[in-house]
Order: C-alpha cells, then structure tokens, then sequence
C-alpha cells in the first residue's frame, strides 16, 4: 500500500490515477498511523513553500514523514513535495524545511540567464547524474515535465538528475530510502509512470 | 534544453468532440476520452479541451468527461471554455486538470485573473486571446470570436500576464481556417510584450508550418491545433520527426 499525504495542498487525483494505471493501491490520507503502516509515501504539494510547511507542521505529518523516513520506508517528495525534503526554503521569506535531504530552495532567476522565462514550464530531458533504482528504466533523452519557479540548491552529491535551463537545475534528489523529483512524474506519459513504479518497487536499499 | 510542445485541441460540445472528428484506426472517432488516449500515445505533448456547451447538463456531462480523460492520460491537461468564476477553476481542477484557460470570463471580469493565481498560481491560469487585425491595429474578440471589444490586443495581454497569467494562447481568428501558416506577425508582437510562453494557434495546415513556426520565433513555446490532427491530415509522430530533423527540439 502506497500512502499519498494529504495535507490540504494541491490536487491529487491526478497521482492517485496514476498509481492506480500501473496497477499499485494508493491511499490519500492524513491519517498518521495509515501513513505509518504504508510500504510507500509519496509527499507531494503544489503551492508556496511556506505555506504548505505550515499546514505540514499544523497537522503534525512534518514527524509522521519523518518517523517514516527514519523507519525505513521509501518516501518520494513530488514537485514542492520534493522541495520540503531539503533544509530550507527562500520562497517569500526563511523557512524550514524536513531536513531529509541537504539543499536549500532558491529562485530559479538566480542561476538562469535573465531572457529565459519563469517558471520552468515544459518537457525537459533529465541528465542522471548518478544511477539510482526509481531511474532504472530512463533511457537518455527521456524528458519529464516540470512546472516550478524555485530549485533545489546546495544538494551537492545528493542530486541524483538535473535539467538544462540555462543551468543545471536539479530535477531529483536522494539519500538513503528518501528521495525526490521536482518535475511531475504524474505529468510525465509513460516515462514518468515507469519512474512512479519502480519507486513502487523500490525496497529503499 | 526545454522542448516545444504540439498541443493538440478538442472541442467539446455535449459529450463530444466537435469540428467533424475523420480519424482512422479510431472505432469511436467522437469519443475526447478515445481521441485523447490516442493523441497521448502519438506524442502530444499536452491537451486542451474547450467546452462549448451552454447547457448545465452539458457542463455536467463535460466535468465527467474529463475526470475520464484524467484518469488514463497523464500529460498535462489544460481546460477552458465557460470560465467565469474561481468556482469554475475549482470544479475542473478537482477532475484533473492541471492549467485552466480563461477569455471571455476575463473580459468581463478583471478581478478573474489575479483571483485565480492567487488560489492556485499563476503556472496554472492561461489566457486565451482571440485577435483579429481592425483599422491596422490587433483587436481583442470575444464570445468565440463574434464580438469586438475594441481593445488593443498586445496590451491587453500585457496586463492579463502582469495580473498573473503564467502562458497565453493566441488564436489568430485571422488565419484561423485558413490553412494558410500561422500568423507569425501577431505572435511576434505579443512575443516580444511577454516573458510567459506563448503558445500559437490558428493557421496551421501542413507541417512546414510549424517549422516555419519554431524557426522564425524562437519565443514561441508551442504550437496549438485541432482539426489537421483530428483529420489525420498530420500525425503528431510525423510532425515531431521532421521537427527534430530541422533542429527543433522536441520530445520523441
């Protein structure tokens, strides 16, 4: 069973519809001993980074995703998701992240030359920087979809793949049995259903 | 490098896709579930689906085709056609969708636009502007391209993306049928007022013109049409190959 958190930000039919495509049972909750007893936790979000801490923090899931973490359990961060993963954020002020991952999150206009447009919206190949098993089945050239105007910085040799925009932005991350993608593999055609599974399949080893 | 996208557009009008749908290979040529599968396979990189329904059992009927839709395509899918209120925005987002397109509703209500990216943010509210060349300037259209608003089109979209548009969609109502390339003037004025991408519409009849397209204005983020592709007249596969063999990048 793969729990999706649900914490009041963003629309999840889409991730759910998925799972359930390639044949996985998902659970949307917030309920802490649901996500606690999933083989899988997917925290996604869309939004400000901010504001979704908050109500992260509000309905204590910030430690119910940690204690998860912290058992073992493979957990994915999706889009902002993925964001909330790191130590920090810059978005409209200085907030704290999970900590589950080194990074902090930056506006894109920093690192992206100023006639390039924002947010990053579109179809972009991903550059695997390093093997990892949710990438098992990406071939070169396979591109995914992404929609953000902020990026994970300072993830050094956490960054499992990037995205050339003007700069290498980070497109996943991971570290140990937690790991994250900024772009949307729900959103991503066969190639980022082939992703979404093999996290699925993914023992966190 | 981010690819450009080839958005193929379904109108739909009581459950069904309109504009005289003449696929091969499909047993249900009408059906936006079936077409949407299909163009979803070929390579498109997005969809839009315009509801043209005026009924309430047609917008009932539409919501439910789309949760459809949503559950078996998984590439980005951008909604329009009777938006008028953020309640609008909701009730398609909650089916699916990911981008929502707005044009008359904005006409007539200017607080839509900045209401919306507030709730839901600016990557998820497009404009979609009808325009048509009047006494040597661009006009904005509205109500499907029937009515003249008098308003100047390259600074009315300006303002649409300053109020929170994240992409706009122009459809030249100029070159709109006529089959003739997309009318790369007009692009390039509203290219050069906005830094959103800016998808094109309206023209398009072979694949040489999305070429055209792609090399003439680098700012163009994607090319938008519907019946060329609903006709058969081109495969998305073929346009994306013949794209990549002219240096345009695009997903394969």
């Amino acid at each position: 069973m793969i729990a999706i958190i649900d914490y009041g930000v963003g629309n999840l039919f889409s991730l759910s519809h998925s799972l359930k495509a390639i044949g996985e049972e998902a659970v949307v909750t917030g309920d802490a001993e649901a996500i606690l007893a999933a083989d899988h936790v997917i925290l996604p979000g869309v939004g400000a980074f901010g504001d979704a801490a908050k109500k992260l923090r509000q309905n204590g899931l910030d430690a119910v995703v940690k204690e998860a973490a912290g058992r073992g359990t493979p957990v994915m961060g999706i889009c902002l998701g993925m964001q909330l993963l790191l130590d920090r954020s810059f978005e409209f002020g200085e907030h704290a992240g999970l900590g589950l991952i080194p990074g902090e999150v930056r506006p894109i206009s920093e690192v992206i030359p100023q006639d390039l447009k924002i947010p990053h919206i579109g179809w972009n190949p991903l550059n695997l920087a390093r093997p990892h098993p949710i990438f098992k089945g990406v071939k070169p050239g396979d591109c995914v979809y992404f929609v953000h105007s902020y990026y994970g910085a300072k993830c050094d040799d956490s960054v499992l793949a990037t995205a050339e925009y003007g700069a290498p932005l980070t497109a996943a991350v991971g570290r140990g049995n937690v790991c994250g993608c900024q772009f949307h593999p729900e959103k991503s055609g066969d190639v980022g259903l082939g992703i979404l599974k093999a996290f699925t399949e993914w023992n966190g080893q | 490098m981010i690819t450009k996208r080839i958005i193929p557009c379904l109108d739909v009008k009581d459950g069904r896709v309109v504009k005289g749908v003449n696929f091969l290979g499909l047993a249900d040529v009408s059906s936006p579930v079936k077409l949407a599968e299909y163009y979803s396979q070929c390579g498109a990189d997005e969809l839009v689906f315009y509801d043209i329904t005026a009924s309430a059992e047609g917008r009932a009927l539409f919501t439910d085709i789309l949760r459809q839709v949503a559950e078996r395509v998984f590439i980005p899918l951008t909604v329009g056609g009777g938006i008028n209120t953020v309640a609008d925005f909701d009730r398609v987002l909650k089916c699916g969708a990911d981008k929502v397109s707005v044009n008359s509703g904005a006409i007539r209500n200017p607080d839509l636009i900045p209401a919306a990216a507030e709730r839901y943010g600016s990557q998820c509210v497009v404009i979609s502007a009808d325009v048509k060349r009047v006494d040597g300037e661009f006009r904005v259209f509205a109500k499907g391209g029937r009515e003249d608003t008098g308003m100047e089109a390259v600074s009315w979209i300006a303002r649409c993306v300053a109020n929170g548009a994240g992409e706009v969609v122009l459809n030249s109502i100029d070159t709109d049928g006529v089959k003739g390339g997309f009318d790369l003037q007009m692009l390039d004025a509203v290219c050069r007022a906005v830094n959103v991408p800016v998808i094109a519409s309206g023209g398009a009849g072979c694949i040489r013109d999305f070429v055209t397209l792609f090399k003439a204005l680098p700012r163009v983020d994607a090319g938008l049409a519907a019946s060329i592709f609903h006709f058969g007249e081109v495969q998305i596969s073929d346009l994306k190959r013949e794209l990549r063999a002219n240096d345009i990048n695009v997903r394969l």
